[in-house]
C-alpha cells in the first residue's frame, strides 16, 4: 500500500470578504485512514471538506487530493470522491434505485453496470426491500443511508462525510456507524466533519479540533484525552444558583475544574475518590456522575466552551 | 471517465430531467393532449364557426387555421416558464439536487445546458402531439405544418432560457414568479398576435408582440402551418431573435450555475 497522503493541505485559508472561514489549517491524511474534523457549528469544517472536494475555490495555501490540485484538476479528483454532504439532497421525485442509478451516470458508468452496482449499494445500505419506492417515502435514517450508498456508486477511494448522523435517532446513528466501519475495512479513506464527540471517537483514527477556522489540536482521539484532560470527570450539580458558591471549596479537590451554567466539572484520575473528598468536605450535590474524559472535555480545555452550545 | 462526462455530461442531466418527468407520465400525458383537443374544440367549434359563419376569415384561412399554430406555440411557451422558474428553485433550494451532480466530475454549465436539453426533448414530443391534433382537426394545410413542431421548442427555449437565468439568481421565492407571470408573461401571450394579427392592433401596442418570443413563433409556425406571408428577411429576423434569446439566457443561466454551485 502506498504511504504517500492521499490529502495534503498546507496554510489552507478561505475568506468571505473580511471574514476568514478557514485560517491557515495544514494537515496529511494517509491512505485506510479514518480522519476526522471536530468542531462547533461555524468552525469551518464543511468549507474545509468543500475545498477538499473541489467545489469551493481556496483564497490561499496548497492542496493535493492524490497528487492533484482540485482547482486545476477539478473532474478529475472529483471521479476519485465520495461526497455526502451535510444535507441530503436526492432527489425525492425518484425512485430509490433511480436515484442510485441516476447519480452514477454523472460520472459517465452506463446502464448496464449501474444496474448491477446499484443492487449491490442497496444491499449495503440495507434498502433492497425499498428500491422501487419513491425517496420521499423513505425515514430520516434511510434517505441517509441511501446518500451515503449513492456517494459509492463510483467506488471512490476517498469519502468525504459532512455530519453524517445529523438529525438520526441513537438507533439510526449506530447503523450508519456499523455501514462506515465496514467501509474502512475494505480500505476506503473516509472524512468525517463532525461536532459530536462520541461520533469522532467512535470513527475516526485521528482528528484535528477546529475552531474559528484554526487547529487547535491534533491525535487520535485517546491521545487527545490523554493530552488535554484527565483520565474521569466528575460531573456536580448543585442547583444553578449554587454552582458559582461552591467553586473555592471544590479547586483544591481536583487538577482542574469547569463552571458550566447547569454543572461543575471536577478533572481528576480518580472519580469516585473525588466524589468522596466532595462529601467529606459537606458539600452535598444534588446529583454526581462519574464518567471517562472525552473529546468533549478536550475542546471545552483548548476553546473554554462546549461544542453544542 | 472524466472525459466521457465533459463531452457528455450535458446529456446525463438531460437525461435527469426526463427520468423526473417520466414520474409524472400522466400529468405530461395529459397535457400534451388534452391542451390541443381542448383549444381545437373552443377555437374550431366554437369562436372559429362564429366567425367563419359571417365570412370572416384572417389572411385568407379559417380561424382555426389561423389560431392553431399561434395556439401550439404560445401554450408550450408559457409551460416552459414553470419549467424554469419552479424546476430551478427546487434544484437550488428546495430539494437542492442540483449540488449532487455539481460534486461529481460534471460541470455545472452542463446542469444548465441539460437542464434546456430536457426541456427540447419534452417539448419536442408536446409540440409533436399538438400538431397530430392540428392534423387530425385539419387545421395545419401545408405539407410542411410539421415545421411548426421545431419552431415551437425554439420558442419554448427562447422563452425558457433568460428565465432560468434569472431563477437561479434568486435564493427565495417570494412573488417574483407570479408577478413575472402575470405581468410578463401573461400580455406577451394575449399581444402577441396569437388569436388576431398583430397589425390590427394600435402601433403603440405592436411593440409588446414585437419583443415576445411568442409573436416571433407564432409567425414562423403560421408560414410552416398554411403558409403566411411574409418577406424572407423578416422570418431571419424572426429565427436570429428566437435564437439570440435562447443563447444569451443559456449562457447567462451557466454563468450563474457555476458561480453558486462552485461558490
Amino acid at each position: 500500500m502506498s504511504t504517500a497522503p492521499v490529502i495534503q493541505a498546507r496554510d489552507l485559508r478561505k475568506k468571505y470578504g473580511d471574514f476568514t472561514a478557514v485560517d491557515g489549517i495544514s494537515f496529511d491524511v494517509m491512505p485506510g485512514e479514518s480522519f476526522g474534523l471536530l468542531g462547533p457549528n461555524g468552525a469551518g469544517k464543511s468549507t474545509t471538506m468543500r475545498m477538499i472536494g473541489g467545489t469551493l475555490a481556496r483564497s490561499g495555501g496548497q492542496l493535493t487530493i492524490n497528487g492533484l490540485d482540485p482547482e486545476e484538476n477539478g473532474p478529475a479528483v472529483r471521479a476519485h470522491l465520495g461526497v455526502i454532504p451535510q444535507q441530503d439532497n436526492l432527489d425525492e421525485d425518484l425512485r430509490v434505485r433511480e436515484n442510485l442509478i441516476m447519480y452514477g451516470r454523472y460520472f459517465g458508468l452506463t446502464r448496464s453496470h449501474l444496474k448491477e452496482k446499484s443492487q449491490e449499494l442497496l444491499e449495503f445500505a440495507q434498502l433492497t426491500e425499498k428500491a422501487d419506492e419513491r425517496v420521499r417515502e423513505l425515514s430520516g435514517g434511510m434517505k441517509r443511508r441511501l446518500t451515503i450508498a449513492r456517494g459509492l456508486v463510483n467506488d471512490p477511494k476517498i469519502l468525504l462525510l459532512d455530519e453524517p448522523t445529523t438529525g438520526l435517532d441513537p438507533q439510526a446513528r449506530h447503523t450508519l456507524w456499523d455501514r462506515l466501519f465496514r467501509l474502512k475495512e475494505q480500505g476506503v479513506t473516509l472524512i468525517v466533519t463532525t461536532h459530536f464527540m462520541d461520533e469522532a471517537e467512535q470513527l475516526c483514527d485521528r482528528l484535528i479540533v477546529v475552531d474559528k477556522g484554526s487547529i487547535m489540536a491534533e491525535g487520535s482521539p485517546a491521545q487527545l484525552i490523554r493530552e488535554y484532560s484527565t483520565r474521569e470527570v466528575l460531573e456536580l450539580r448543585f442547583g444553578s444558583s449554587r454552582n458559582e458558591a461552591v467553586v473555592d471549596q471544590l479547586e483544591q479537590l481536583a487538577e482542574r475544574i469547569e463552571v458550566l451554567p447547569d454543572r461543575v466539572l471536577l478533572y481528576t484520575a480518580d472519580g469516585e475518590a473525588t466524589l468522596e473528598k466532595v462529601t467529606q468536605a459537606g458539600l452535598q450535590p444534588v446529583t454526581s456522575l462519574v464518567r471517562r474524559s472525552s473529546l468533549e472535555d478536550v475542546f471545552l480545555r483548548l476553546t473554554g466552551r462546549t461544542l453544542i452550545d | 471517465m472524466t472525459e466521457r462526462v465533459r463531452r457528455w455530461g450535458a446529456l446525463y442531466h438531460a437525461e435527469h430531467y426526463l427520468l423526473v418527468a417520466r414520474a409524472f407520465l400522466w400529468t405530461v400525458l395529459l397535457n400534451a393532449i388534452g391542451t390541443p383537443l381542448l383549444y381545437m374544440v373552443a377555437m374550431g367549434v366554437g369562436l372559429g364557426s362564429l366567425l367563419d359563419a359571417k365570412g370572416t376569415t384572417v389572411d385568407g384561412v379559417s380561424y382555426l387555421v389561423f389560431v392553431a399554430p399561434a395556439i401550439m406555440v404560445a401554450t408550450s411557451a408559457q409551460s416552459a416558464f414553470g419549467e424554469n422558474t419552479y424546476t430551478v428553485m427546487a434544484g437550488f433550494k428546495w430539494q437542492r439536487t442540483y449540488y449532487g451532480p455539481a460534486a461529481t466530475p460534471m460541470d455545472p454549465s452542463q446542469i444548465a445546458w441539460g437542464h434546456q436539453i430536457g426541456i427540447a426533448i419534452r417539448y419536442l414530443f408536446q409540440a409533436s402531439m399538438f400538431w397530430v391534433i392540428m392534423v387530425l382537426f385539419d387545421a395545419a394545410p401545408s405539407v410542411w405544418s410539421f415545421l411548426a413542431i421545431p419552431v415551437t421548442v425554439l420558442t419554448a427555449l427562447a422563452m425558457g432560457a433568460p428565465m432560468q437565468a434569472y431563477a437561479a439568481t434568486l435564493d427565495s421565492e417570494g412573488a417574483q414568479f407570479t408577478t413575472i407571470q402575470r405581468f410578463v408573461v401573461m400580455p406577451m401571450f394575449l399581444f402577441a398576435g396569437t388569436f388576431f394579427a398583430l397589425s390590427s392592433m394600435p402601433i403603440y401596442l405592436q411593440w409588446i408582440g414585437w419583443i415576445s418570443p411568442m409573436w416571433h413563433g407564432s409567425q414562423l409556425a403560421r408560414w410552416a402551418s398554411y403558409g403566411l406571408a411574409e418577406p424572407w428577411w423578416l422570418r431571419v429576423v424572426h429565427v436570429v431573435y428566437l435564437a439570440g434569446l435562447f443563447l444569451l439566457g443559456g449562457t447567462l443561466a451557466a454563468r450563474t450555475y457555476r458561480r453558486r454551485l462552485w461558490s
